[in-house]
């Protein structure tokens, strides 16, 4: 009774059409799907043509087939990196053994909370995403954040498959759970707090595409190595995707503080007030805006001593960040690795078990990878010969998970009382007058070719079209 | 050697627990400490609990009963955020050596058991409040409640995930609550206990699991609503104004405690402690009001409060004295007196609290694992109430003096022995001695109220022996120095099974049979060998089991 023609429909190649249960699976999640995107999906943006990238196959010309379309028509497929033959699992008490084709039955409870975890985070990122459709500064920047919000569905997608095809009713439970939770509703929230939150402007959605989607690439990354072969190969192509989503977040900012930089020059000031009543966002609020989306996506790697880390790694889960690359045993029983704590007053460093500081592990490369692009973003200052430097704070400050949770430490590292942190916290965190400032500058902009005051235009359009080309029409 | 645990503390001192009123409505807020182990190695985390944690909870539960006789219902929930409780900290469990986990179980069951009596008898509801992630211990203590609430968050889930994570038992009533009171079916039941993620929102209403879920947003009024549900369908109170629970009155010697009802002298060679209960003196209030205004002071409470920290001091701290000598000095009328004061005012809140406490405490002696011998010698004063301590032991003897009938020591059985202080069985001690056998019971009623001499006693059955003075010290030494040479790990099986002789009950299947299972499987390197469970949880390191199923 089949009403889909999958391989059209749904782009795969994981041999859909010959698979029983998977299509009964999807013909009943499909639908839901479609109705949670009309739902929740880009607000008012049904009918509009977006020039949007599909991935039609994995290879080199069809992983991005460019080409206006409706976004409910949008081609959701299911990808999967090409097999390794023999691949054997590289790390943890299974290394050497050969990669798991299925789910071993004693780790079902772990690999599946983390699929489900990792999948919740897909839908809710749309919906804290859904209004910014009306505000976008430019086409360019409109087709950008449909394209984000695609490829994050495709990235639910993803995860409904492996819950489909490999923990059976269970899993077909989880994936329609996928689509009841909602992000921010109280009652029904997403698993994850940091989605939960708002992203209620264009400069926290760049901020959040740079930073916490970062996260997202990091535990795409540690997952990729996986023992749990099908996990590790929809994760890998997953990460060829997110790559996009990072560069909105990185030129975004970059074209925002580019902008102002001009403006400060032209009015040859660093006054706020000034800055702000010529329409740019002042560069001291970029930096509070850093300074949230950074500590709060740090907060997302989980605590610093975990006992899941190392379960997960250990059990051969989730591996670390370029597990292949690393030169040691790939075991970690005998390592240990320096977690801070506060003590006597001071952030002190204890050396704690490997396998237990693992989350800290991967938000330490983390953290050294979303610092360099803070560089990146100073070199436009500097060109624009200007002092101000943008700072990544310590990783202690405004942190609500792991051993410093709740602690008071300045973005500078120095550990203060309580009092002092809430004396500040208007001047480390976007106040409410920051928020309604930014918020205040937003307003669509969708003459092709044109851009929003506060932001600079990019140096290249997409796919080699030019910076003004139609990319969104509307009907 | 490590400090001797203190089971004494107050609001002022609590690092783990909040306790706030409202009208009829107690709620404990569980906000654990994780710096605030009872013992090092290991935080607290995710609201897991330890020893600390449950004394705490004692002592809270005690002060609602006689602080605020206003409640009706104690809610339990927790501070943290999407943690109501992860059960205790395993950690912990990993570092301690077998008999501290055996006692902080048993402990940490009194607990749940002494809610569930007080619902029972005194009609103190409990309504668990579940807000969070519930597991293993966080969900034994809910089921301790009258009733459980489950936030249904999507994420929010209940389990029991002392199998598949940690290789154990849920030992503290876990299994037998699931089935005996929450009757989920067994089946159900093993998919619930096998699943380390547990069951959450409609399903787990379905399985019976929790009796109501209420989303986030209606949570705290479904709360309050069921819980003023749950108070009014209590006992009800008029009373405001509760009775103060000063600090208990301990004084540490050496080789003896001093309580203001009783001491306990300490012989480390013999391996013996000899507990000497004294009976009420000068006057005594008889009068509800008078009762009330003595407070904490009355005889019997401090009596209860005296016994049940006796008990667990000793427990804890002094392992190696094996057997418990129990001796009574002073006024059995008095005795006698304050078991008519009880007896009459029994429905006054006050009195009925005090006959808890004393009840509970008498439980917490039939569940010691230490041998339990009642000497009812020369100024002795087994009567009634103080009697229940001799019928709570493993034997009894009783001095007979044939030459001097007039200074003969003598118990009396009294009104209080058939009707205050069932066990957890639910039957009385004597009951129990007799196997609910009608005419025994007929004897011994009939004989209320009368002094009944060694030769009497021993005839109704209330006494093991019957010593003559000549042979009372030898026959008594002998008893005993043969008793503390046996295999410390045999006697307490056998005394648990003899002691429980015939009905079982809920909480008697918690005691004996399920924590002989967790006690048998603590021991099993399964658990607690080197690449035990139990031992290797959260190093990341898998525990290696013995496949052979004994």
């Amino acid at each position: 009774m089949s009403s889909i023609d999958y391989n059209e429909k749904i782009p795969n190649n994981v041999n859909l059409a010959e698979d029983r249960a998977l299509k009964r699976a999807l013909e009943h999640w499909q639908p839901n799907y479609l109705d949670w995107w009309q739902d929740m999906g880009p607000e008012e943006s049904q009918d509009m043509e977006v020039y949007l990238r599909t991935a039609i196959s994995v290879d080199k010309e069809g992983w991005a087939q460019f080409g206006h379309v409706r976004m409910p028509d949008y081609r959701w497929g299911i990808f999967l990196n090409p097999a390794k033959e023999d691949r054997k699992i590289h790390f943890g008490d299974h290394k050497g053994e050969d990669a798991w084709q299925s789910v071993p039955g004693e780790y079902r409870a772990n690999l599946r909370r983390i699929i489900v975890t990792q999948g919740d985070t897909e839908p809710a990122s749309v919906e804290q995403q859904r209004h910014l459709g009306l505000t976008a500064p430019s086409l360019y920047d409109l087709r950008n954040l449909f394209q984000v919000n695609v490829e994050e569905g495709r990235h639910l997608w993803a995860m409904v498959y492996l819950l489909h095809k490999y923990f059976g009713r269970d899993g077909r439970e989880e994936g329609e759970a996928l689509l009841e939770r909602r992000s921010g509703e109280e009652d029904n929230p997403r698993i994850l707090q940091a989605f939960n939150e708002k992203t209620p402007d264009w400069l926290a959605f760049y901020m959040f595409t740079y930073f916490t989607d970062r996260d997202g690439k990091y535990q795409l990354h540690a997952l990729s190595e996986s023992s749990f072969d099908p996990l590790a190969r929809t994760t890998r192509f997953m990460l060829t995707e997110e790559a996009h989503h990072m560069f909105v977040g990185e030129t975004g900012v970059s074209r925002v503080i580019e902008r102002t930089c001009d403006v400060m020059n032209q009015l040859k000031t660093d006054d706020v007030a000034t800055l702000r009543n010529a329409g740019v966002i002042d560069l001291p609020t970029i930096q509070r805006y850093l300074n949230f989306h950074f500590s709060v996506t740090v907060d997302l790697f989980g605590a610093d001593e975990s006992s899941n880390a190392a379960i997960y790694y250990s059990t051969g889960l989730k591996g670390r960040y370029a597990e292949g690359k690393r030169k040691d045993d790939h075991v970690l029983k005998n390592d240990s690795y320096p977690v801070l704590e506060l003590r006597d007053g001071k952030l002190v460093e204890k050396q704690v078990p490997m396998l237990n500081a693992l989350n800290e592990v991967l938000r330490d490369d983390y953290i050294r990878e979303a610092a360099s692009g803070v560089k990146r973003w100073n070199r436009v200052i500097e060109k624009a010969g200007l002092p101000f430097r943008l700072q990544v704070p310590h990783k202690g400050f405004h942190r609500k998970i792991g051993a410093l949770a709740g602690t008071s430490i300045a973005p500078d590292g120095t550990v203060i009382t309580e009092q002092q942190w809430e004396a500040k916290r208007d001047q480390w965190l976007p106040s409410a007058e920051d928020r309604a400032f930014v918020s205040s500058l937003m307003g669509r902009c969708v003459e092709p070719g044109k851009f929003a005051n506060w932001i600079a235009p990019p140096a290249l359009g997409i796919n080699g079209q030019p910076v003004d080309f139609d990319y969104v029409r509307f009907n | 050697m490590t400090d001797p645990v203190d089971y004494r503390t107050d609001p002022s001192r609590y690092r783990h627990w909040q306790l706030t009123f409202d009208g009829p409505v107690a709620t404990l807020h569980a906000d654990f400490d994780e710096d605030g182990g009872l013992r090092p190695g290991y935080k607290l985390k995710l609201n897991s609990y330890d020893l600390g944690v449950d004394i705490e909870l004692n002592d809270a539960l005690n002060r609602i009963r006689f602080e605020h006789p206003e409640v009706g219902c104690v809610v339990i929930t927790s501070n943290k955020e999407r943690i109501f409780c992860s059960g205790a900290n395993i950690f912990m469990l990993g570092l301690s050596s077998h008999a501290w986990k055996v006692n902080f179980c048993k402990f940490t069951n009194e607990t749940r058991n002494g809610m569930e009596d007080s619902s029972r008898h005194d009609g103190l509801k409990f309504l668990a409040a579940i807000n969070g992630a519930c597991a293993g211990g966080g969900y034994e203590l809910a089921l301790a409640c009258d009733e459980i609430l489950l936030v249904d968050d999507r994420s929010s889930s209940v389990s029991l995930p002392e199998v598949p994570l940690l290789g154990v038992l849920p030992g503290t009533g876990g299994l037998t609550r699931v089935t005996d009171k929450r009757h989920v079916r067994h089946d159900l039941a093993d998919i619930f206990c096998t699943t380390t993620e547990g069951v959450r929102g409609q399903r787990a209403k379905d399985w019976r699991l929790v009796d109501d879920i209420a989303k986030p947003a209606a949570f705290d009024d479904t709360v309050r609503e069921h819980a003023l549900a749950l108070a009014a369908a209590g006992i009800p109170s008029t009373t405001t104004s509760g009775v103060e629970l000063a600090p208990i009155e301990r004084r540490a010697e050496a080789d003896a405690l001093h309580y203001s009802t009783l001491r306990i002298e300490m012989d480390r060679a013999a391996r013996t402690a000899t507990f000497v209960i004294g009976a009420p003196e000068g006057e005594q209030p008889t009068e509800p009001g008078a009762i009330e205004a003595a407070g904490a002071d009355w005889y019997a409470l401090r009596l209860a409060r005296d016994l049940d920290d006796a008990i667990l001091t000793m427990r804890t701290n002094e392992l190696d004295l094996g057997t418990w000598i129990l001796r009574t000095e002073g006024d059995a009328n008095a005795v006698l007196a304050m078991d008519a004061t009880l007896l009459a005012h029994r429905d006054h809140w006050f009195v009925r609290e005090t006959i808890g406490f004393l009840r509970r405490s008498l439980q917490r002696l039939d569940v010691s694992s230490r041998s339990l011998f009642a000497l009812i010698d020369e100024g002795s004063c087994f009567a009634g109430t103080l009697l229940e301590l001799a019928l709570a032991c493993d034997r009894s003897y009783h001095l007979a003096l044939p030459d001097e009938p007039d200074a003969a020591p003598t118990l009396v059985v009294g009104d209080a022995n058939f009707e205050l202080y069932p066990m957890v069985t639910g039957e009385s001690r004597l009951e129990r001695r007799f196997y609910h056998e009608q005419a025994a019971l007929d004897a011994v009623r009939a004989a209320i109220g009368q002094p009944l001499d060694a030769d009497a006693s021993l005839e109704l059955g209330l006494v093991t022996s019957n010593p003559d003075d000549l042979d009372w010290e030898d026959e008594v030494r002998i008893a005993l120095e043969e008793r503390v040479a046996l295999s410390p790990d045999a006697l307490t099986g056998m005394e648990a099974n003899l002691r429980f002789n015939g009905r079982e009950t809920m909480l008697s299947r918690i005691f004996g049979r399920l924590t002989a299972w967790q006690n048998w499987i603590f021991q099993r390197p399964n658990a607690v060998g080197e690449q035990g469970a139990l031992k290797v949880y959260g190093s990341g390191d898998k525990a290696r089991f013995d496949w052979d199923r004994v």
